[in-house]
């Protein structure tokens, strides 16, 4: 265990000082993100209340969308040089990898959201009606949603000839349930009309249940050629 | 002598294509083997199937007394035709990252000292602090083949380790190679250029269309059969 430990940090330093130093994934995320944005807010003029109706789907799209583009430089740095045989070699276990890109991901999307957050509040006007400390935790479940299948479904397509098009054919779909919460918690707190707790139990129960399955699931995508 | 690694009717196909048919074979331990053939002719693949990198089709490869490759991968050094190094890292840094993998520190070395002495072994210079990607092809051969030295491996799997290496570092390579050989570890080389090793490989292996046509001692031998 403290193996598995030490090697997700081991690899998750690696993963964070790469991106350090090429910013190759937060730039591209960015940008999208900012596009969104930009795009959405020209092409509504919502009141305050249509806002916060809306705020919920526009968001999450927002940043399921940019976080393709993270997932697929996770894997594709990895494919340069071929470096995954390197790893596939050692006596690492295959959850270490696992984790440590998950995390990695984690935090990508998560800084992308603490700098996105104040420009969607400010384009659209929003301002939560109901419990706001609830808004963190849908956040932070609803980004592991995305990144723990996002990094699996990004390793099983990473031999595929057109990776960056299988990635969303393969997750958006089964992400469903889990945007379908993330929606409906996001639009509960922001207009205060219904509890947010349901969609939220239901939110965790979907981490808990995918995060289990790719980590049994993950050695077996490692190994396979 | 004892076998190292023993392969039984090895089969690897991809698709419709056979790269090794039916290989079965033993190699001896301590011993440097060099692993000849034209394009295409499975050397790789081998090579691949032998670091538990390519699932065989058929057949099973039985390794320092076990056929759980996954056991043994601890005393396997690999080195493969890409660097297998992070471009954006400088060379100590790679294999600092590596050497946690291989849980260096926990066989009572310090991960530094043990990257800085393959490093050196290799005939490049541990303070190099700009990213590998800015190396030169030599320099990248010789990292990567550092990082396979670097959890001192038992058995040493090289796939043209001497592409693109100067004649006077490749022959560099050659005497590293021969001193981990004489200090008991058993290394198989797949090059295309055979001659660098003459006087140095203890066997040529010939492989031709997926299988293994000739063993012998003698170079010249093993061309002139071709």
């Amino acid at each position: 265990m403290s193996s598995v430990a030490g090697l997700t940090r081991a690899t998750l330093a690696k993963d964070l000082r790469l991106e350090w130093r090429s910013k190759d994934a937060i730039n591209s995320m960015l940008f999208f993100s900012l596009l969104v944005v930009v795009i959405f807010s020209f092409s509504f003029d919502p009141t305050a209340e249509e806002s916060r109706r809306i705020a919920g789907g526009l968001v999450w799209v927002a940043f399921l969308f940019a976080a393709v583009v993270a997932l697929n430089q996770t894997w594709a740095r990895e494919m340069r040089n071929q470096v995954l045989d390197a790893y596939r070699v050692s006596p690492a276990p295959p959850n270490a990898l696992f984790l440590a890109k998950v995390i990695g991901n984690f935090i990508f999307v998560t800084v992308l959201q603490a700098l996105m957050t104040p420009l969607f509040i400010v384009f659209y006007n929003l301002r939560a009606l109901g419990p706001a400390y609830q808004l963190p935790i849908v956040a932070a479940l609803g980004t592991w949603a995305l990144v723990v299948n996002g990094t699996f479904f990004a390793a099983m397509s990473l031999r595929t000839r057109s990776r960056e098009i299988m990635l969303p054919l393969l997750l958006f779909p089964i992400s469903i349930p889990a945007l379908l919460a993330m929606v409906e918690a996001t639009g509960a707190i922001l207009t205060g009309e219904f509890s947010a707790r349901f969609w939220i139990v239901l939110l965790a129960a979907y981490d808990v249940v995918f995060t289990i399955a790719s980590l049994f699931l993950f050695g077996l995508v490692l190994q396979a050629e | 002598m004892s076998a190292a690694v023993i392969v039984t009717d090895l089969v690897k196909q991809f698709g419709r294509f056979a790269a090794l048919r039916g290989v079965s074979t033993e190699f001896a331990a301590g011993r440097l083997y060099a692993i000849l053939g034209d394009n295409g002719a499975g050397k790789t693949t081998l090579l691949r199937a032998l670091a538990g990198l390519t699932p065989l089709t058929r057949g099973s490869i039985s390794m320092l007394g076990t056929t759980d490759l996954r056991s043994v991968c601890g005393q396997l050094g690999y080195m493969a035709h890409p660097s297998l190094l992070y471009d954006e890292m400088s060379g100590m840094e790679n294999l600092r990252y590596f050497a946690r993998l291989y849980e260096i520190s926990d066989r009572g070395q310090n991960d530094e000292d043990r990257c800085a002495d393959v490093i050196r072994a290799v005939k490049l210079d541990p303070s190099l602090t700009r990213p590998v990607g800015q190396y030169s092809q030599g320099m990248r051969q010789r990292m990567s083949l550092a990082r396979a030295l670097l959890n001192d491996p038992k058995i040493l799997l090289l796939d043209e380790p001497f592409s693109n290496v100067d004649l006077r570092s490749a022959r560099e390579m050659v005497t590293l190679l021969t001193g981990l050989r004489d200090a008991g570890k058993t290394i198989f080389v797949v090059t295309h250029q055979a001659a660098l090793l003459e006087g140095a490989a203890d066997e040529f292996v010939w492989m031709e269309a997926g299988q293994i046509v000739s063993r012998t001692s003698d170079l010249a031998a093993t061309t002139e059969t071709k």
